[in-house]
């Protein structure tokens, strides 16, 4: 109860629109709970009333890795420096789908939740947490199906795979980043979530999920590499995989994502209390 | 002692949306239609962007409102303020900077504690989740931590009376089970500051009750309460001080009741009549709806004040829908504090035997002169349908109307003010005399 008084105490001041500021990261740990069911709502809601259930979350990337391995792989004879295509697909296809989701459901989720917006106060990257941490269920789920396909292939792990946590994280922060930017701009300006749409279908294409990034070539590579997603798909490849890891591409991502991620924080802290007046 | 809220100078201003300009035969389209993107991009840009002048007021732009202007208040602990005021009057804008939604443009606002806002019932609440799920989900969206629901969610499940449905998903709830659920969460919110906008306005007569009971017992535990209503009985009864607000500025603070009587003499006609355009949205069902309840003077216009001395007119205006259903209405007038002064139906017995053909019909019932006290009178209007015994609507306080005592009746002969009393009938005395020495003794 000790920390009951303490709330208790704490003065709350409003005034108008803040100066430019970070995000309150204490508020967030405040309402910690509320993210916690926000992830269990999300979850529960995407999947409630299906057959299947959280095996979508499997059968989803499964069968899309199938789908590039016959069509790239067999028919159009994609090659991947020795290995086998499948394997180059499963891992792009499976960090891609976490991103891409991640990515399209936080950057439209102020819009989504704009009634909510209008009703009750909490800290409104609550809305784009949320899919970004659900998402990692999706995510460690479908790594059972990146095992597998591991396994079949008897790939035997270099220690290359402790760069493994750095690259989760940074898979983490990439969609986010680019997310604070977008849900602000979204909710005042709709353009953003009519490009979105069709974007993200696009937007495959400029990663390495169809094609291993070899496909590129020099003079076109430092352009390519300035999506930040292409370093981490490019990182897990090479991580998982035991392929060199391409250091130019992952530092690009490195620098551009938080960039994104911190002056995304900023403007979103900007933007969160104004767009009431905006939706 | 310190404040449970100080809100000082607070000012907001919005810019409404300025209707976009015309296309004239002359204006060269093409270039209007490669110009369009960047208007539209500065017209969103600027809806939260003010200039100077305009801050200052200098600039005179019509499409800039003050919702709120220069509010300045303070709230002790323990106080239940009743905000009330016309449409547009600047009561939810109010709330909404209180309550964190909306920053003010100008001033700010210092509050103590935690605030609880119920700009509505169930906010968060989904269909999918079970009654248990959407508990957690609803009282965390509220400020809750997780172990402060554990302890109470027995307390909540009981309250609201869920019992075994707790874990069924709430699309399968009736929609007054949903209701009651996401109540009893508020009930058992435990906030400094409770703001409360017009969710009397769900729920059938229990529900309302229920909270209103809450919301008196939040106020006599020492927290605050923040509460907008357009009932003006509910404010009557609950609130230990009102303030008035008229076009974004307090103009009245005093205690609820004068607030009211201010609000009602002055709001007009306003709260004498409410009107349904929308029949969907009218009370009823397929067989009948409400359409129109108005107060009317002797000469059949809507009257939010009427003398003593006038009779008083209240009128409803329905449409049957479906023949084949007995229907009758009937009205009953309610105190200010609450109590129900009497009932009157129509008291022709052939209207409860014959069934209505469907059309419009108007209704009015007549208060005699001379009936009524000074004071609020709150009206309920009933709608029964005999034949199946059952209620097509029920509206509580749904319109109210302001008697006040004319100059010249007894009003002036009455040395120590307002008569007492909740009627004031004007009645026939008769006096008989006896002389001191023919009075016999024994």
């Amino acid at each position: 109860m000790v920390n009951r008084q303490e709330r208790a105490l704490r003065e709350i001041i409003i005034e108008p629109v803040a100066q430019w500021g970070f995000i309150d990261l204490r508020e967030l740990y405040d309402y910690r709970d509320l993210v916690f069911f926000m992830i269990w709502r999300s979850i529960k809601v995407a999947y409630a009333q299906s057959i299947g259930g959280i095996a979508w979350a499997i059968i989803q990337p499964a069968v899309q890795i199938l789908v590039f391995s016959l069509v790239f792989g067999s028919l159009l004879g994609v090659q991947a420096e020795g290995i086998p295509y499948p394997l180059i697909t499963t891992v792009a296809v499976i960090v891609w789908s976490y991103m891409s989701s991640s990515l399209s459901s936080a950057s439209g989720s102020l819009v989504t939740n704009a009634g909510m917006l209008a009703k009750i106060y909490f800290p409104r990257i609550i809305f784009l947490v949320t899919p970004a941490v659900g998402g990692l269920l999706g995510f460690a789920i479908s790594m059972g199906l990146m095992i597998t396909v591991l396994v079949y292939y008897q790939v035997t792990l270099t220690l290359q795979i402790l760069y493994l946590p750095g690259l989760l994280l940074l898979m983490f922060i990439a969609p986010l980043g680019f997310s604070l930017w977008l849900a602000s701009l979204a909710i005042r300006f709709r353009d953003v979530r009519i490009v979105m749409t069709y974007f993200m279908r696009l937007l495959i294409y400029a990663v390495p999920v169809m094609y291993p990034s070899s496909y590129i070539s020099d003079e076109i590579r430092p352009f390519y590499i300035i999506n930040p997603f292409v370093g981490i798909i490019e990182g897990f490849q090479s991580c998982i995989l035991g392929l060199p890891m391409m250091w130019d591409s992952l530092l690009v991502s490195i620098v551009v994502s938080t960039i994104l991620l911190l002056t995304g924080a900023v403007y979103f802290r900007r933007m969160e209390r104004v767009i009431v007046d905006v939706i | 002692m310190t404040k449970a809220l100080t809100v000082e100078n607070v000012s907001k201003l919005y810019r409404i949306g300025s209707a976009d300009d015309l296309v004239s035969s002359n204006d060269n389209v093409i270039l209007r239609t490669l110009k369009r993107p960047w208007a539209n991009f500065r017209k969103y840009r600027s809806l939260y962007r003010f200039t100077p002048d305009e801050l200052e007021g200098t600039s005179v732009s019509q499409d800039l409102f003050w919702a709120l202007r220069d509010v300045s208040f303070s709230v002790d602990a323990g106080e239940v303020i009743g905000l009330v005021g016309v449409n547009g009057a600047g009561k939810s804008t109010l709330l909404k900077i209180v309550s964190r939604i909306t920053p003010p443009t100008r001033g700010r606002c210092v509050l103590r504690g935690r605030v609880s806002c119920l700009l509505e019932v169930g906010t968060g609440f989904h269909p999918e989740l079970s009654g248990r799920e959407n508990v957690y989900m609803n009282s965390t969206i509220l400020g809750m931590r997780k172990r402060e629901v554990d302890a109470k969610f027995d307390e909540i499940v009981e309250f609201a009376g869920i019992g075994k449905f707790i874990d069924t998903p709430i699309k399968r709830y009736s929609s007054g089970m949903s209701v009651r659920l996401a109540f009893a969460v508020m009930a058992h919110l435990d906030p400094e500051l409770l703001v409360v906008d017009e969710v009397l306005a769900v729920g059938d007569a229990e529900f309302q009750r229920k909270c209103l009971n809450t919301m008196s017992n939040v106020g006599k535990q020492g927290k605050t309460v923040l509460f907008v209503s357009h009932n003006m009985a509910a404010v009557t009864r609950l609130c230990t001080r009102g303030l008035l607000l008229h076009e974004g500025r307090i103009v009245m603070d005093a205690t609820a009741a004068e607030v009211v009587h201010q609000h009602l003499t002055t709001g007009g006609n306003d709260i004498a009549s409410r009107d349904w355009p929308d029949m969907s949205a009218a009370p009823g069902d397929d067989s009948v709806r409400l359409r129109a309840i108005r107060v009317v003077s002797t000469v059949g216009t809507p009257a939010g004040t009427i003398r003593v001395g006038d009779r008083i007119g209240l009128q409803i205006t329905f449409d049957v829908l479906e023949p084949g259903h007995v229907l009758s209405p009937y009205f009953t007038v309610v105190s200010e504090s609450g109590l129900d002064l009497f009932s009157t139906a129509d008291s022709d017995k052939s209207v409860d035997e014959h069934t209505r053909e469907p059309g419009r019909y108007i209704c009015t019932a007549w208060i005699p002169a001379d009936l009524l006290a000074e004071g609020n009178h709150f009206v309920r209007v009933v709608m029964r349908s005999m034949k199946k015994k059952y209620r097509p609507f029920i509206e509580r306080d749904v319109i109210a109307f302001h008697v006040v005592d004319s100059v010249g009746r007894i009003g002036d002969s009455w040395w120590e003010g307002r008569p007492s009393g909740v009627i004031r009938p004007i009645l026939k005395w008769s006096t008989e005399y006896v002389p001191s020495d023919m009075v016999i003794e024994g």
